[in-house]
Protein backbone atom coordinates (compact mmCIF):
# COMPACT_ATOMS: atom_id res chain seq x y z
CA UNK A 1 0.00 0.00 0.00
CA UNK A 2 1.50 2.99 -0.81
CA UNK A 3 0.34 5.05 1.97
CA UNK A 4 2.75 3.19 3.93
CA UNK A 5 5.33 3.73 1.87
CA UNK A 6 4.98 7.27 2.00
CA UNK A 7 5.24 7.31 6.26
CA UNK A 8 7.65 5.54 6.66
CA UNK A 9 10.25 7.86 4.79
CA UNK A 10 11.02 11.31 4.53
CA UNK A 11 10.41 11.97 1.22
CA UNK A 12 8.05 13.93 -0.49
CA UNK A 13 7.27 15.07 -4.08
CA UNK A 14 7.63 18.71 -3.29
CA UNK A 15 11.31 18.32 -1.85
CA UNK A 16 12.53 17.17 -5.20
CA UNK A 17 14.32 20.93 -5.74
CA UNK A 18 15.80 19.82 -8.49
CA UNK A 19 12.41 19.05 -10.54
CA UNK A 20 11.44 23.10 -9.40
CA UNK A 21 11.93 26.35 -11.00
CA UNK A 22 13.64 28.89 -8.56
CA UNK A 23 13.30 26.39 -5.84
CA UNK A 24 16.25 28.01 -4.56
CA UNK A 25 13.95 30.91 -3.09
CA UNK A 26 10.37 28.85 -3.66
CA UNK A 27 10.40 25.79 -1.93
CA UNK A 28 6.58 24.27 -3.23
CA UNK A 29 3.55 24.81 -4.74
CA UNK A 30 0.18 23.76 -3.72
CA UNK A 31 -2.98 24.33 -5.49
CA UNK A 32 -5.93 23.04 -3.47
CA UNK A 33 -9.60 22.58 -4.77
CA UNK A 34 -12.55 22.54 -2.42
CA UNK A 35 -15.46 20.51 -4.00
CA UNK A 36 -18.76 19.51 -1.81
CA UNK A 37 -21.99 17.10 -2.47
CA UNK A 38 -24.99 18.57 -2.91
CA UNK A 39 -27.91 18.68 -0.49
CA UNK A 40 -25.18 16.92 1.68
CA UNK A 41 -24.72 19.06 5.00
CA UNK A 42 -21.13 20.38 5.19
CA UNK A 43 -18.39 18.25 7.80
CA UNK A 44 -18.97 20.06 10.73
CA UNK A 45 -22.42 19.40 10.52
CA UNK A 46 -22.09 15.46 9.79
CA UNK A 47 -22.39 12.73 12.19
CA UNK A 48 -20.44 9.65 11.78
CA UNK A 49 -23.65 7.57 10.07
CA UNK A 50 -23.93 10.15 7.03
CA UNK A 51 -20.29 11.34 7.16
CA UNK A 52 -19.55 7.58 6.59
CA UNK A 53 -22.10 8.11 3.70
CA UNK A 54 -20.07 10.78 1.94
CA UNK A 55 -16.69 8.89 2.23
CA UNK A 56 -18.65 5.95 0.89
CA UNK A 57 -19.75 7.95 -2.29
CA UNK A 58 -16.43 9.10 -2.97
CA UNK A 59 -14.48 5.50 -2.38
CA UNK A 60 -17.13 4.65 -5.42
CA UNK A 61 -16.56 7.35 -7.39
CA UNK A 62 -12.64 6.69 -7.24
CA UNK A 63 -13.68 2.77 -7.59
CA UNK A 64 -15.35 3.30 -10.90
CA UNK A 65 -13.07 5.88 -12.95
CA UNK A 66 -10.32 4.25 -14.76
CA UNK A 67 -8.19 7.29 -14.87
CA UNK A 68 -4.60 6.84 -13.75
CA UNK A 69 -3.88 9.50 -11.65
CA UNK A 70 -6.85 8.19 -9.43
CA UNK A 71 -5.50 4.33 -9.73
CA UNK A 72 -2.50 5.22 -8.53
CA UNK A 73 -4.17 6.52 -4.94
CA UNK A 74 -5.18 4.83 -1.38
CA UNK A 75 -7.66 5.67 0.74
CA UNK A 76 -7.30 5.35 3.64
CA UNK A 77 -10.21 6.88 6.98
CA UNK A 78 -8.54 8.16 9.91
CA UNK A 79 -10.14 5.00 12.46
CA UNK A 80 -7.50 2.93 10.76
CA UNK A 81 -4.52 5.46 10.94
CA UNK A 82 -2.63 6.54 14.53
CA UNK A 83 -2.26 9.74 15.54
CA UNK A 84 1.58 9.98 15.13
CA UNK A 85 0.83 8.86 11.21
CA UNK A 86 -1.37 11.61 10.73
CA UNK A 87 0.81 13.71 12.08
CA UNK A 88 3.48 12.71 9.52
CA UNK A 89 1.16 13.72 7.26
CA UNK A 90 0.59 17.01 8.64
CA UNK A 91 4.20 17.68 9.15
CA UNK A 92 4.96 16.59 5.50
CA UNK A 93 2.15 19.30 4.86
CA UNK A 94 -0.22 16.77 3.43
CA UNK A 95 -3.26 17.72 5.52
CA UNK A 96 -4.08 20.29 7.94
CA UNK A 97 -3.24 20.26 11.65
CA UNK A 98 -6.95 20.57 12.48
CA UNK A 99 -7.20 17.68 10.16
CA UNK A 100 -4.56 15.45 11.31
CA UNK A 101 -6.24 16.08 15.10
CA UNK A 102 -9.65 13.90 14.19
CA UNK A 103 -9.63 10.28 14.64
CA UNK A 104 -13.06 9.84 12.89
CA UNK A 105 -13.95 7.02 10.52
CA UNK A 106 -16.00 9.84 8.22
CA UNK A 107 -12.30 11.63 8.05
CA UNK A 108 -9.45 10.08 5.71
CA UNK A 109 -6.97 11.02 3.30
CA UNK A 110 -6.60 9.74 -0.50
CA UNK A 111 -2.97 10.38 -1.47
CA UNK A 112 -0.51 8.80 -4.02
CA UNK A 113 2.80 7.40 -3.42
CA UNK A 114 4.61 10.24 -3.51
CA UNK A 115 2.94 12.52 -2.05
CA UNK A 116 2.40 14.84 -4.91
CA UNK A 117 -1.85 14.58 -4.93
CA UNK A 118 -3.48 14.10 -1.20
CA UNK A 119 -6.99 14.91 -1.15
CA UNK A 120 -8.55 15.72 2.20
CA UNK A 121 -12.04 14.04 2.67
CA UNK A 122 -14.71 15.57 5.69
CA UNK A 123 -12.16 18.21 6.38
CA UNK A 124 -14.05 21.93 6.05
CA UNK A 125 -15.37 20.59 2.80
CA UNK A 126 -16.55 17.16 1.95
CA UNK A 127 -13.31 16.96 -0.70
CA UNK A 128 -10.28 18.92 -0.55
CA UNK A 129 -8.06 17.76 -3.74
CA UNK A 130 -4.89 18.98 -3.81
CA UNK A 131 -1.13 18.71 -5.48
CA UNK A 132 2.04 19.54 -4.40
CA UNK A 133 5.11 19.89 -6.43
CA UNK A 134 8.84 21.55 -5.88
CA UNK A 135 9.40 25.17 -6.85
CA UNK A 136 7.35 27.75 -8.69
CA UNK A 137 4.83 25.10 -10.67
CA UNK A 138 1.13 26.51 -9.88
CA UNK A 139 -0.23 26.08 -13.12
CA UNK A 140 1.37 22.29 -13.38
CA UNK A 141 -0.15 21.70 -9.77
CA UNK A 142 -3.72 23.29 -11.17
CA UNK A 143 -3.62 21.32 -14.75
CA UNK A 144 -3.22 17.89 -12.56
CA UNK A 145 -5.88 18.69 -10.45
CA UNK A 146 -8.19 19.96 -13.59
CA UNK A 147 -7.71 16.10 -14.69
CA UNK A 148 -8.47 14.99 -11.48
CA UNK A 149 -11.19 16.90 -10.88
CA UNK A 150 -12.88 16.22 -14.39
CA UNK A 151 -12.91 13.08 -13.67
CA UNK A 152 -14.04 12.56 -10.30
CA UNK A 153 -16.92 14.95 -11.43
CA UNK A 154 -18.28 12.19 -13.53
CA UNK A 155 -19.42 10.24 -10.88
CA UNK A 156 -20.10 12.75 -7.83
CA UNK A 157 -22.60 15.04 -7.78
CA UNK A 158 -20.90 18.76 -7.26
CA UNK A 159 -23.04 21.84 -5.07
CA UNK A 160 -22.17 24.37 -7.80
CA UNK A 161 -24.63 27.33 -8.80
CA UNK A 162 -24.16 29.85 -11.28
CA UNK A 163 -23.75 32.78 -9.85
CA UNK A 164 -21.84 31.36 -6.71
CA UNK A 165 -19.82 29.09 -8.17
CA UNK A 166 -18.57 26.16 -6.06
CA UNK A 167 -20.09 26.00 -2.87
CA UNK A 168 -18.18 25.80 0.35
CA UNK A 169 -18.60 25.52 3.87
CA UNK A 170 -16.81 28.55 4.07
CA UNK A 171 -17.76 31.94 2.32
CA UNK A 172 -14.15 32.48 1.96
CA UNK A 173 -13.75 29.68 -0.51
CA UNK A 174 -16.76 29.76 -2.80
CA UNK A 175 -16.67 29.96 -6.59
CA UNK A 176 -13.66 29.01 -7.91
CA UNK A 177 -13.31 27.55 -4.50
CA UNK A 178 -9.53 27.54 -5.17
CA UNK A 179 -6.48 28.22 -2.96
CA UNK A 180 -2.91 28.06 -4.97
CA UNK A 181 -0.27 29.11 -2.63
CA UNK A 182 3.99 28.99 -2.12
CA UNK A 183 6.52 28.49 0.21
CA UNK A 184 8.82 31.01 0.28
CA UNK A 185 12.07 31.24 1.97
CA UNK A 186 12.98 34.66 2.11
CA UNK A 187 16.05 35.55 4.84
CA UNK A 188 17.61 38.71 3.12
CA UNK A 189 14.51 40.27 2.52
CA UNK A 190 13.92 39.20 6.55
CA UNK A 191 17.37 40.62 7.67
CA UNK A 192 16.86 43.98 5.56
CA UNK A 193 13.90 44.60 7.05
CA UNK A 194 11.97 44.80 3.65
CA UNK A 195 9.30 41.93 4.14
CA UNK A 196 6.45 44.34 5.97
CA UNK A 197 6.40 46.58 3.16
CA UNK A 198 6.27 43.43 0.51
CA UNK A 199 3.58 41.80 2.65
CA UNK A 200 1.50 44.86 3.13
CA UNK A 201 1.59 45.44 -0.74
CA UNK A 202 0.62 41.61 -1.65
CA UNK A 203 -2.08 41.88 0.83
CA UNK A 204 -3.36 44.64 -1.36
CA UNK A 205 -3.21 42.62 -4.02
CA UNK A 206 -5.67 40.27 -2.69
CA UNK A 207 -3.19 37.84 -1.62
CA UNK A 208 -2.21 36.50 1.53
CA UNK A 209 1.29 35.71 3.79
CA UNK A 210 0.66 32.63 6.70
CA UNK A 211 3.48 31.04 8.55
CA UNK A 212 4.82 27.64 7.59
CA UNK A 213 1.74 25.01 8.64
CA UNK A 214 -0.80 27.42 7.06
CA UNK A 215 -3.84 29.21 9.20
CA UNK A 216 -2.79 30.46 12.71
CA UNK A 217 1.04 28.92 12.22
CA UNK A 218 3.97 31.12 12.93
CA UNK A 219 6.62 31.86 10.20
CA UNK A 220 9.91 29.81 11.72
CA UNK A 221 13.16 29.77 9.72
CA UNK A 222 11.87 32.68 7.81
CA UNK A 223 9.59 30.53 5.99
CA UNK A 224 6.70 31.74 4.69
CA UNK A 225 3.45 30.90 2.78
CA UNK A 226 1.76 33.17 0.53
CA UNK A 227 -1.48 32.35 -1.01
CA UNK A 228 -4.54 33.99 -2.87
CA UNK A 229 -7.58 35.63 -0.71
CA UNK A 230 -10.44 35.87 -3.18
CA UNK A 231 -11.68 32.62 -4.98
CA UNK A 232 -14.90 34.46 -6.32
CA UNK A 233 -15.02 36.78 -9.13
CA UNK A 234 -11.85 35.39 -10.89
CA UNK A 235 -10.85 32.63 -13.31
CA UNK A 236 -8.91 30.06 -11.80
CA UNK A 237 -6.21 30.81 -14.44
CA UNK A 238 -6.20 34.44 -13.33
CA UNK A 239 -5.99 33.50 -9.72
CA UNK A 240 -2.34 31.26 -10.72
CA UNK A 241 -1.02 33.92 -13.09
CA UNK A 242 -1.04 36.82 -10.57
CA UNK A 243 0.26 34.83 -7.68
CA UNK A 244 2.67 33.47 -9.75
CA UNK A 245 3.72 36.99 -11.40
CA UNK A 246 4.18 38.28 -7.53
CA UNK A 247 6.15 35.29 -6.58
CA UNK A 248 8.44 35.81 -9.47
CA UNK A 249 8.72 39.50 -8.55
CA UNK A 250 9.35 38.35 -4.65
CA UNK A 251 11.91 36.47 -5.49
CA UNK A 252 13.72 38.74 -7.90
CA UNK A 253 13.68 41.17 -4.83
CA UNK A 254 15.40 38.41 -2.66
CA UNK A 255 17.87 37.79 -5.32
CA UNK A 256 18.84 41.03 -5.24
CA UNK A 257 19.12 41.60 -1.49
CA UNK A 258 20.95 38.55 -1.24
CA UNK A 259 23.76 39.65 -4.32
CA UNK A 260 23.64 43.27 -1.97
CA UNK A 261 24.33 41.86 1.78
CA UNK A 262 27.12 39.65 -0.03
CA UNK A 263 28.58 42.54 -1.23
CA UNK A 264 28.03 45.25 1.11
CA UNK A 265 28.68 42.89 4.16
CA UNK A 266 30.56 39.61 3.11
CA UNK A 267 32.05 38.87 6.75
CA UNK A 268 28.80 39.86 8.53
CA UNK A 269 26.90 36.96 6.94
CA UNK A 270 29.53 34.58 6.06
CA UNK A 271 30.05 34.75 10.14
CA UNK A 272 26.11 34.13 10.70
CA UNK A 273 26.12 31.19 8.42
CA UNK A 274 29.23 29.71 9.69
CA UNK A 275 27.78 29.91 12.79
CA UNK A 276 24.45 28.36 12.26
CA UNK A 277 26.16 25.83 10.75
CA UNK A 278 28.49 24.94 13.25
CA UNK A 279 25.84 24.67 16.05
CA UNK A 280 23.89 22.49 13.49
CA UNK A 281 26.81 20.32 13.72
CA UNK A 282 27.67 20.11 16.89
CA UNK A 283 24.63 20.79 19.43
CA UNK A 284 23.83 18.00 21.14
CA UNK A 285 20.26 19.68 22.52
CA UNK A 286 17.67 21.38 19.49
CA UNK A 287 14.43 22.12 19.65
CA UNK A 288 13.07 22.87 16.71
CA UNK A 289 12.16 26.35 16.62
CA UNK A 290 16.27 27.18 17.07
CA UNK A 291 16.77 24.42 14.28
CA UNK A 292 14.72 26.25 11.95
CA UNK A 293 16.62 29.66 12.25
CA UNK A 294 19.56 27.70 11.78
CA UNK A 295 18.39 26.19 9.17
CA UNK A 296 17.35 29.06 6.93
CA UNK A 297 21.06 30.10 7.56
CA UNK A 298 22.42 27.37 6.45
CA UNK A 299 19.78 26.89 3.57
CA UNK A 300 21.21 30.78 2.68
CA UNK A 301 24.57 29.59 2.60
CA UNK A 302 24.30 26.85 0.32
CA UNK A 303 22.28 29.19 -2.18
CA UNK A 304 24.93 31.67 -2.12
CA UNK A 305 28.16 28.85 -2.77
CA UNK A 306 29.23 29.79 0.99
CA UNK A 307 28.43 25.97 2.20
CA UNK A 308 29.66 23.78 -0.48
CA UNK A 309 28.11 20.40 -1.26
CA UNK A 310 24.99 20.47 0.54
CA UNK A 311 22.19 19.77 -1.31
CA UNK A 312 18.88 21.75 -1.45
CA UNK A 313 16.65 18.38 -1.88
CA UNK A 314 18.84 17.84 2.09
CA UNK A 315 17.65 20.66 3.33
CA UNK A 316 14.03 20.36 2.15
CA UNK A 317 13.84 16.67 3.94
CA UNK A 318 15.49 18.22 7.02
CA UNK A 319 12.81 20.34 7.75
CA UNK A 320 10.24 17.90 8.00
CA UNK A 321 12.48 15.28 9.53
CA UNK A 322 13.36 17.24 12.38
CA UNK A 323 9.64 17.64 13.27
CA UNK A 324 8.01 16.11 16.52
CA UNK A 325 6.37 13.27 14.61
CA UNK A 326 9.04 11.98 12.23
CA UNK A 327 11.68 12.30 15.06
CA UNK A 328 9.28 9.90 16.96
CA UNK A 329 8.45 7.55 13.72
CA UNK A 330 12.05 7.35 12.96
CA UNK A 331 12.80 6.01 16.71
CA UNK A 332 9.87 4.16 16.63
CA UNK A 333 9.05 5.18 20.11
CA UNK A 334 6.72 8.21 21.87
CA UNK A 335 9.38 10.55 23.00
CA UNK A 336 9.10 13.65 25.70
CA UNK A 337 9.90 17.11 24.53
CA UNK A 338 13.70 16.68 25.89
CA UNK A 339 14.16 13.33 24.27
CA UNK A 340 12.98 15.00 20.82
CA UNK A 341 15.70 17.58 21.40
CA UNK A 342 18.40 14.95 21.84
CA UNK A 343 17.23 13.46 18.79
CA UNK A 344 17.06 16.14 16.73
CA UNK A 345 20.22 17.15 17.40
CA UNK A 346 21.26 13.73 16.46
CA UNK A 347 19.69 13.30 12.94
CA UNK A 348 20.71 16.93 11.84
CA UNK A 349 24.05 15.95 12.54
CA UNK A 350 24.11 13.08 10.75
CA UNK A 351 21.72 14.19 7.71
CA UNK A 352 24.60 17.47 7.15
CA UNK A 353 27.58 14.72 7.76
CA UNK A 354 26.05 12.60 5.40
CA UNK A 355 25.98 15.11 2.60
CA UNK A 356 29.01 17.05 2.95
CA UNK A 357 31.30 15.56 0.66
CA UNK B 1 -17.39 41.62 31.97
CA UNK B 2 -20.15 42.46 30.56
CA UNK B 3 -21.50 44.69 27.57
CA UNK B 4 -21.08 48.43 27.96
CA UNK B 5 -23.79 48.53 25.67
CA UNK B 6 -26.47 46.25 26.69
CA UNK B 7 -24.70 45.61 30.25
CA UNK B 8 -26.61 42.06 29.91
CA UNK B 9 -24.36 39.90 27.88
CA UNK B 10 -20.91 39.09 28.51
CA UNK B 11 -18.78 41.22 26.44
CA UNK B 12 -16.82 39.13 24.23
CA UNK B 13 -15.23 41.61 21.50
CA UNK B 14 -12.78 44.45 22.58
CA UNK B 15 -12.22 47.51 20.69
CA UNK B 16 -9.69 49.38 21.13
CA UNK B 17 -9.70 53.28 19.51
CA UNK B 18 -6.71 55.91 19.25
CA UNK B 19 -8.24 59.13 18.81
CA UNK B 20 -6.25 62.13 18.50
CA UNK B 21 -3.85 60.21 20.33
CA UNK B 22 -6.01 59.49 23.24
CA UNK B 23 -6.33 55.27 23.83
CA UNK B 24 -10.19 54.43 24.08
CA UNK B 25 -11.52 50.81 25.36
CA UNK B 26 -14.89 49.67 24.53
CA UNK B 27 -16.00 46.28 25.80
CA UNK B 28 -19.21 44.99 23.84
CA UNK B 29 -20.99 41.90 23.35
CA UNK B 30 -21.25 40.47 20.05
CA UNK B 31 -24.73 41.43 19.00
CA UNK B 32 -24.18 45.31 20.27
CA UNK B 33 -20.38 45.15 18.49
CA UNK B 34 -23.02 44.56 15.44
CA UNK B 35 -24.98 46.96 15.72
CA UNK B 36 -22.50 49.76 16.21
CA UNK B 37 -21.35 48.82 13.04
CA UNK B 38 -17.43 48.00 14.23
CA UNK B 39 -16.28 46.86 11.16
CA UNK B 40 -14.00 44.78 10.81
CA UNK B 41 -11.31 46.47 9.29
CA UNK B 42 -11.14 49.17 12.24
CA UNK B 43 -11.34 46.65 14.67
CA UNK B 44 -8.29 46.06 17.16
CA UNK B 45 -8.75 42.30 17.16
CA UNK B 46 -7.28 40.47 20.49
CA UNK B 47 -5.52 37.79 20.26
CA UNK B 48 -7.49 34.88 20.42
CA UNK B 49 -10.08 36.35 18.09
CA UNK B 50 -10.58 33.34 16.07
CA UNK B 51 -11.59 33.30 12.70
CA UNK B 52 -15.28 32.08 13.18
CA UNK B 53 -15.87 35.20 15.08
CA UNK B 54 -14.04 37.31 12.77
CA UNK B 55 -17.00 35.79 10.18
CA UNK B 56 -19.36 36.36 12.85
CA UNK B 57 -18.99 40.22 13.24
CA UNK B 58 -18.63 40.45 9.12
CA UNK B 59 -21.80 38.72 8.90
CA UNK B 60 -23.34 40.64 11.78
CA UNK B 61 -22.61 43.73 10.06
CA UNK B 62 -24.01 42.94 7.53
CA UNK B 63 -27.18 42.16 8.45
CA UNK B 64 -27.47 45.54 9.86
CA UNK B 65 -26.49 47.38 6.88
CA UNK B 66 -29.74 45.73 5.63
CA UNK B 67 -31.71 47.02 8.43
CA UNK B 68 -33.54 44.15 8.35
CA UNK B 69 -35.73 43.63 11.41
CA UNK B 70 -33.67 41.09 13.49
CA UNK B 71 -36.33 38.27 14.52
CA UNK B 72 -37.67 37.72 11.26
CA UNK B 73 -33.72 36.64 9.48
CA UNK B 74 -33.16 35.09 12.55
CA UNK B 75 -35.70 32.44 12.38
CA UNK B 76 -35.39 31.75 9.24
CA UNK B 77 -33.61 28.60 8.33
CA UNK B 78 -32.23 26.72 5.42
CA UNK B 79 -34.73 24.13 4.21
CA UNK B 80 -32.69 21.64 3.45
CA UNK B 81 -30.20 21.53 6.46
CA UNK B 82 -32.13 23.75 9.10
CA UNK B 83 -28.97 25.75 9.65
CA UNK B 84 -30.23 28.88 10.65
CA UNK B 85 -28.61 32.46 10.09
CA UNK B 86 -27.59 33.23 13.38
CA UNK B 87 -25.55 30.12 13.38
CA UNK B 88 -24.05 30.69 10.54
CA UNK B 89 -23.48 34.43 11.98
CA UNK B 90 -21.74 32.62 14.87
CA UNK B 91 -19.77 30.06 13.54
CA UNK B 92 -18.72 31.47 10.10
CA UNK B 93 -20.26 28.27 8.04
CA UNK B 94 -22.33 27.48 6.43
CA UNK B 95 -24.79 24.77 6.49
CA UNK B 96 -25.21 23.02 2.74
CA UNK B 97 -25.04 24.13 -0.48
CA UNK B 98 -28.94 25.11 -0.24
CA UNK B 99 -27.69 27.51 2.55
CA UNK B 100 -26.66 29.72 -0.29
CA UNK B 101 -29.65 29.97 -1.75
CA UNK B 102 -31.93 30.52 1.21
CA UNK B 103 -29.76 32.94 2.93
CA UNK B 104 -29.06 34.63 -0.66
CA UNK B 105 -29.76 38.33 0.57
CA UNK B 106 -27.74 37.98 3.59
CA UNK B 107 -24.60 36.81 2.35
CA UNK B 108 -24.72 39.05 -0.99
CA UNK B 109 -22.79 41.88 0.95
CA UNK B 110 -20.98 39.38 2.97
CA UNK B 111 -19.25 37.96 -0.23
CA UNK B 112 -19.34 42.01 -1.44
CA UNK B 113 -17.14 42.45 1.60
CA UNK B 114 -14.68 39.25 1.03
CA UNK B 115 -14.29 38.91 -2.37
CA UNK B 116 -14.93 42.60 -4.01
CA UNK B 117 -17.56 40.57 -5.84
CA UNK B 118 -20.29 37.95 -5.89
CA UNK B 119 -20.51 36.68 -9.58
CA UNK B 120 -18.71 33.27 -10.49
CA UNK B 121 -16.89 33.71 -13.45
CA UNK B 122 -14.55 30.49 -13.60
CA UNK B 123 -14.58 26.87 -13.97
CA UNK B 124 -18.01 25.28 -14.60
CA UNK B 125 -18.11 21.95 -13.79
CA UNK B 126 -18.99 20.02 -17.15
CA UNK B 127 -21.96 18.02 -15.80
CA UNK B 128 -23.51 20.28 -13.83
CA UNK B 129 -22.53 23.13 -16.32
CA UNK B 130 -23.58 21.58 -19.16
CA UNK B 131 -27.21 21.86 -17.57
CA UNK B 132 -26.11 25.37 -16.50
CA UNK B 133 -25.60 26.46 -20.29
CA UNK B 134 -28.93 24.59 -21.49
CA UNK B 135 -31.06 26.15 -18.68
CA UNK B 136 -29.60 29.70 -20.08
CA UNK B 137 -30.50 28.81 -23.82
CA UNK B 138 -33.98 27.44 -23.30
CA UNK B 139 -34.64 31.23 -21.05
CA UNK B 140 -33.64 32.92 -24.04
CA UNK B 141 -35.63 30.48 -26.72
CA UNK B 142 -38.53 31.48 -24.16
CA UNK B 143 -38.34 34.93 -24.44
CA UNK B 144 -38.17 35.03 -28.17
CA UNK B 145 -40.66 33.09 -28.22
CA UNK B 146 -43.02 35.48 -26.63
CA UNK B 147 -41.30 38.28 -28.86
CA UNK B 148 -42.13 35.93 -31.99
CA UNK B 149 -45.91 35.26 -30.43
CA UNK B 150 -46.31 39.48 -30.00
CA UNK B 151 -45.55 39.84 -33.63
CA UNK B 152 -47.38 37.41 -34.87
CA UNK B 153 -45.09 35.37 -35.90
CA UNK B 154 -46.76 31.74 -35.65
CA UNK B 155 -44.19 29.87 -37.88
CA UNK B 156 -41.34 31.16 -36.18
CA UNK B 157 -43.12 30.62 -32.96
CA UNK B 158 -43.65 26.95 -33.71
CA UNK B 159 -40.14 26.72 -34.67
CA UNK B 160 -38.60 28.11 -31.69
CA UNK B 161 -41.35 25.86 -29.33
CA UNK B 162 -40.13 22.56 -30.94
CA UNK B 163 -36.37 23.53 -30.11
CA UNK B 164 -37.00 24.14 -26.42
CA UNK B 165 -39.18 20.97 -26.38
CA UNK B 166 -36.07 19.19 -27.17
CA UNK B 167 -33.55 21.17 -24.99
CA UNK B 168 -35.84 20.17 -22.29
CA UNK B 169 -35.65 16.54 -23.21
CA UNK B 170 -32.30 16.95 -23.40
CA UNK B 171 -32.25 18.61 -19.92
CA UNK B 172 -33.78 15.49 -18.67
Amino acid sequence: MSIHDLLNQNFVAWMDAEKGPASDIVISSRVRLARNLRLVPFPHLLDEKRGNQVVEEIRKAWKKSGYHELLAMDLVTFNELPLLDRKILMEKHLISPEHSEASASFKGIMVNKDGSLAFMINEEDHLRLQCFLPGLQLMECYNRLQGVDDELEKYLDYAFDEKRGYLTSCPTNVGTGMRASVMLHLPALAISGQLNRIFQNVNQLGMTVRGLYGENTDAVGNFYQLSNQITLGQTEEDIINNLTGITEQIVEQERLTRERLLKEMPYQIEDRIGRAYGILTNARVMTSNEAMLHLSDVRLGVDLGIIKGLKPFALNELIVALRPAHLQKKAGKEMEPFERDVKRAEVIKEKLARYQK
Amino acid sequence: MYCEECKVRPATVHLTQIINGQTMQTHLCEQCAAKKGASMFNLNIEPGFSIPNLLGTLFGNVYNMQEVSTPAVLSTTCPNCGMSFERIRQTGKLGCSECYSAFARELEPTLRRVHGNSQHIGKIPKRGGGKVMLKKKIEELKSRLQKAVAREEYEKAAEIRDEIKRLEKEME
